[in-house]
This record gives C-alpha cells, structure tokens and sequence, in this order.
C-alpha cells in the first residue's frame, strides 16, 4: 500500500469520527429542542412552577439560574484570576507549586455530588447559610474554580514570552506588565474559558440539590430590596435552579404535565447556553478590540 | 575622551553549574554604537542581557561581579530593576509590538508612568517615531493595530517605543535578525541617525552590519571577551588570532 492510499484511508477514518461525533450531538440536540420547543411560550418562560397542576413555568427557575450563575462566577472569577496570575506570572516552579497544580487538578476531577454534599455540611450546616443562593454559589465556587483557574493559566500561556519581556525592558513592573499588557492580550482566550465554565456551571444540578435546595417559592419581581424574603436578589433564599428543577420533576415530579416540563425546562438549558455563548463571544470580540486598539 | 556610562568588571554568570560568561571586564562609553559579535553561543547575547537585568527573568542563573551604571551598581540588593530599564532600554530579536495601536505602543511606558497631557503625548510620538524613521510610514494610521506592519515596522515602532521613555543606553539583541535586507538596512540607518544622542549596544550575527554601523566592536567567544577595540582595527587589523579566524570566516 503506497502513502497515497494510506492518507486516503486516514482522511476517511477522521472525517467518520468527527461526522459521528456531530451526529451525536446533532442527535441529542435535535431531540431535546424537538421535544423541547413546543413547549416554549411567554407563560412557560416566566411564570412559577406548581407542584400538582398542569400549566406550570420554570420563570422562576430561571431567574435562579442566571442569579446563582453570577453570584458564583462573582465569587469564583477573582480568586481563579488571583490564582492563575499568581501561578503562571510569580510563581517559581516548586513543590509548592506543584502541589498546588495537584491540589487543583484533583479538584477539578471530585465528582459534583461529593462537592454538592461537601457544601451541604460545611456551608449549609456548619456555617448556619441554610439551603440558600449563597450556599450554592459557594459550592458551585468549589466545583468551578479548579477548571476557571486552569483555563485562565491556560489563556497566560498563550500570550509570547516576547511580551513579558518586551513589557519589563520598558521599565514596567512585572505587576504592570501582568495588568496592562498581557491579560489586555488574553481577554478573548479568558473570557472563553469563562464561558466554558459558566455552561458547566448553569447545567450543574448535583452541587446544587443539597445546597441550594430543590424548593423554588414565588418571588415578587417587584420587589429588589436584596433584604426581603420574597426578593429575587435575596442571597439566602432557598433557590431551585433549572437543572435541579428537571432531575426534580423526572424523579419525583406528580404534575400531569412533568414530561413536558422536564423537556420545555431542557430546551430552555439549552438555548440559554448557546445564546450566551454567542452574547459573550460577540462581546469578547468588542471587548478585545477596545482593550487593544483604539 | 568621553565618560564611562557603563562599566562591567568581572562579570560571571551561570545556568546552573554551566559558566555561560567567564569574567568579563567591558566598558562603554557615552554615546555611540558598540558591536557585540561571536558565534552562536559565545555568551553575547547572555551578557547583554545582564546590562539590564533580563537575565533575572531566567531561573537558576547566578551573577557575580559588577555592573555599574553611571556609580551606581545594577546588582546591588537596593537596585531598581524598574528604573533601571527605564534608562536602559531593550528591543528584541523578534519584534514585539504589544497588540495595541500604533500610537499606544509608543506611549505606553510614559501612559503607565502617568502622563496625561495628549499634547506632550502626540509630540512624544512623533518625535519617537521619527527618530525610528518610521513616522512617514505609519503618521497616517497611528491608530490601527501596530500588528498589521510588517516586520520591518514594527520592530521600528519597538524602536520608537523604547525611545519614548528616553533611555540613555539601548540594548538591541540581533533586531534585524528576522527581517529582510531592506528592513535590516532601514533599521541600520535608524541606528546611525540614533548614535549622536544614545549608547547604543547592539548583538549581531551580521558581521557586515557590525562594520557598517558600529564605532566600537567587540568580540566575544566561549563565554570570553577576546577583544574589543575600534571597529577598524577589529576588522582590519585584529589583535588577537581567534578574531582575526573568525572576522575572515575561518570558523563560526
């Protein structure tokens, strides 16, 4: 066999594996957004759940979510920059470093439940948070922060020792440098490892059940005052996110209409992903082009 | 005769346990184009790397000796590795604009520093950039990314953005090493227009370049300094018979 027909029979593997892969996925996507979509409607998208009769919404389920998803990137985001500047730019390569990078790696590969039931003792209990926002969006820190640090060390990578260097012979601290040349250069990359993990974090249901509970009580849209009980932005509020909502109804879910739902609540996980992640990619691209050229 | 700006006596350095520069003593005087050249790891581009500390950025090396710049020692503990590549400055084998326009690139050391003024910002960009002799090619575009250049371009907007910061003494590490002949010969005749108002100390591979455009050249091999002197007498009429085999091409 001549190393013609051999490339021809590598191409022809490869592109059967990648189709396979995008038939699965156009499979699973196909399904969901099929089963998914006729469900959709104004009422469904914002109107509260009910526990025995048709006709519910995942609105509230919803605005938690998105709530949850920016109080723990809030909480996560600072600290995984802190770490992976300190990582990449300060840090000599020691055991302690390297420890560190285990400790992380580790992290990243706990399973959610162990995380989700880890936050359930340690923020829920112990710290007397109660099933609330704020325990889930420090559990869900937990589960993001080992892949946000190692996605943002990753992006640091990517920006040329020639950089670095061209940066500190102009007489810039290595702080000034860090700050105002290279994380400028690396906002694109950065700000797609964000969003990376914040799709993790917005379809993540197992850190969430034991910590920010599985009860959703009705919020008072009016009312923005974070002190109140029934507001949405009260941080200590039990808060039943989408994903949670759809493991809820599946495995215990009484309303006539629970398969509707569960499939209505999946297309809208769905498509929420994908429409921030255009949003932020578009974002990211205006973004970096304000950052680095007037 | 003019003063020392900067004197080395006894300069050591280490990677590890490996001697990359074996006692060097060079002085340079102000103004002017000094020639470092050698073969390819002859420790030139090592020791110009420690006249303004760059090496510190290495892990495992070790420095011993002194580096003093106008009386003051570039190695002693209190030493500010940030004034002191304010003052001396560095441009790099491979261009490295940042990716920003061509207009913050130049300014940015001075931004950073904190001046605001836009019209003593303007003159300062302009002055560099003509200085670097690039102003002609890029006054029209000063706000477009400095990475649509080529190459050329934008080593001498690298050029003009070390200037902004008005050092006294410019490293550059073999800046024409990457570019074409006609960049090369551009950036040859920025250098001598730069040579009246800088010390300028330039590693080259290019022994020709060396000829061209240095007053003084040094020649460096096996972590040595084997010779320096006026660029003439280097080229021709050598010292020492390991410069003389290598300017004539007998190895290296």
């Amino acid at each position: 066999m001549n190393s013609k027909t051999q490339n021809k029979i590598a191409i022809g593997a490869l592109y059967g594996i990648a189709g396979f892969v995008v038939l699965i996925l156009l499979a699973l996507l196909g399904y969901i957004l099929v089963s998914g979509m006729p469900q959709l409607s104004w009422h469904f998208l914002t109107a509260p759940a009910k526990a025995f009769l048709k006709g519910g919404g995942v609105g509230v389920q919803l605005f938690n979510s998105f709530y949850l998803l920016f109080l723990a990137m809030l909480i996560s985001f600072p600290i995984a920059l802190g770490a992976a500047i300190y990582l990449y730019e300060y840090a000599k390569d020691n055991w302690l470093t390297t420890t560190i990078r285990t400790a992380i790696e580790i992290l990243s590969s706990l399973p959610s439940v162990v995380v989700g039931l880890f936050g359930f003792l340690f923020f829920v209990v112990k710290l007397r948070l109660g099933f609330s926002i704020l325990s889930g969006a420090f559990a869900l820190t937990f589960f993001n922060l080992p892949l946000l640090t190692r996605s943002i060390e990753d992006s640091l990578r990517t920006i040329s020792e020639t950089q670095r260097e061209g940066g500190l012979a102009l007489g810039l601290s290595r702080w000034e440098t860090v700050t105002k040349v290279i994380l400028p250069a690396a906002v694109p990359s950065i700000l797609t490892g964000v969003i990376l993990s914040a799709g993790r974090v917005f379809g993540e249901a197992a850190a969430l059940i034991y910590t920010a509970g599985q009860s959703a009580p009705a919020l008072n849209f009016m009312d923005w005052n974070p002190f109140n009980i029934s507001s949405p932005l009260n941080p200590m509020r039990p808060a039943e996110t989408l994903a949670v909502h759809i493991w809820k109804i599946n495995s215990e879910g009484i309303m006539p209409d629970a398969k509707a739902i569960s499939s209505g609540s999946s297309a809208v996980l769905v498509l929420a992903i994908l429409i921030f992640n255009f949003a932020a990619r578009y974002l990211g691209k205006r973004l970096y082009k304000r950052l680095t050229s007037a | 005769m003019s003063e020392e700006i900067l004197t080395t006596q006894d300069l050591h350095l280490y990677y590890g346990d490996k001697e990359a520069l074996k006692g060097i003593n060079l002085d340079f005087t102000e103004k002017g184009i000094t020639a470092l050249i050698g073969p390819s790891g002859c420790g030139k581009s090592t020791y110009l790397r420690t006249l303004n500390r760059m090496n510190d950025l290495i892990p495992n090396v070790t420095i011993t000796g002194t580096i003093k710049f106008k009386d003051q020692d570039l190695y002693s503990p209190n030493a500010d590795t940030v004034q002191i590549r304010k003052e001396i400055g560095m441009v790099f084998q491979q261009p490295n604009p940042f990716p920003f326009s061509i207009y913050d690139n130049v300014i940015y050391g001075l931004r950073i520093a904190g001046e605001k003024d836009k019209e003593k910002l303007d003159a300062v960009v302009e002055k560099s950039l003509r200085q670097a002799a690039v102003w002609d090619e890029v006054k029209d575009h000063l706000h477009e990314s400095a990475l649509a250049l080529s190459g050329g371009q934008q080593q001498r907007v690298c050029i003009a953005r070390v200037l902004a910061v008005s050092p006294e003494i410019i490293l550059l590490d073999e800046p024409t090493s990457a570019l074409d002949p006609v960049s090369s010969s551009q950036i040859e005749a920025t250098l001598l227009n730069l040579r009246h108002d800088y010390t300028i100390i330039i590693v080259t591979h290019n022994l020709q370049q060396a000829s061209r455009i240095a007053d003084r050249t040094a020649f460096f091999m096996n972590g040595e300094l084997v010779e320096v002197d006026q660029t003439k007498n280097i080229f021709m009429n050598p010292a020492k018979k390991q410069t003389e085999d290598y300017i004539s091409g007998r190895f290296g």
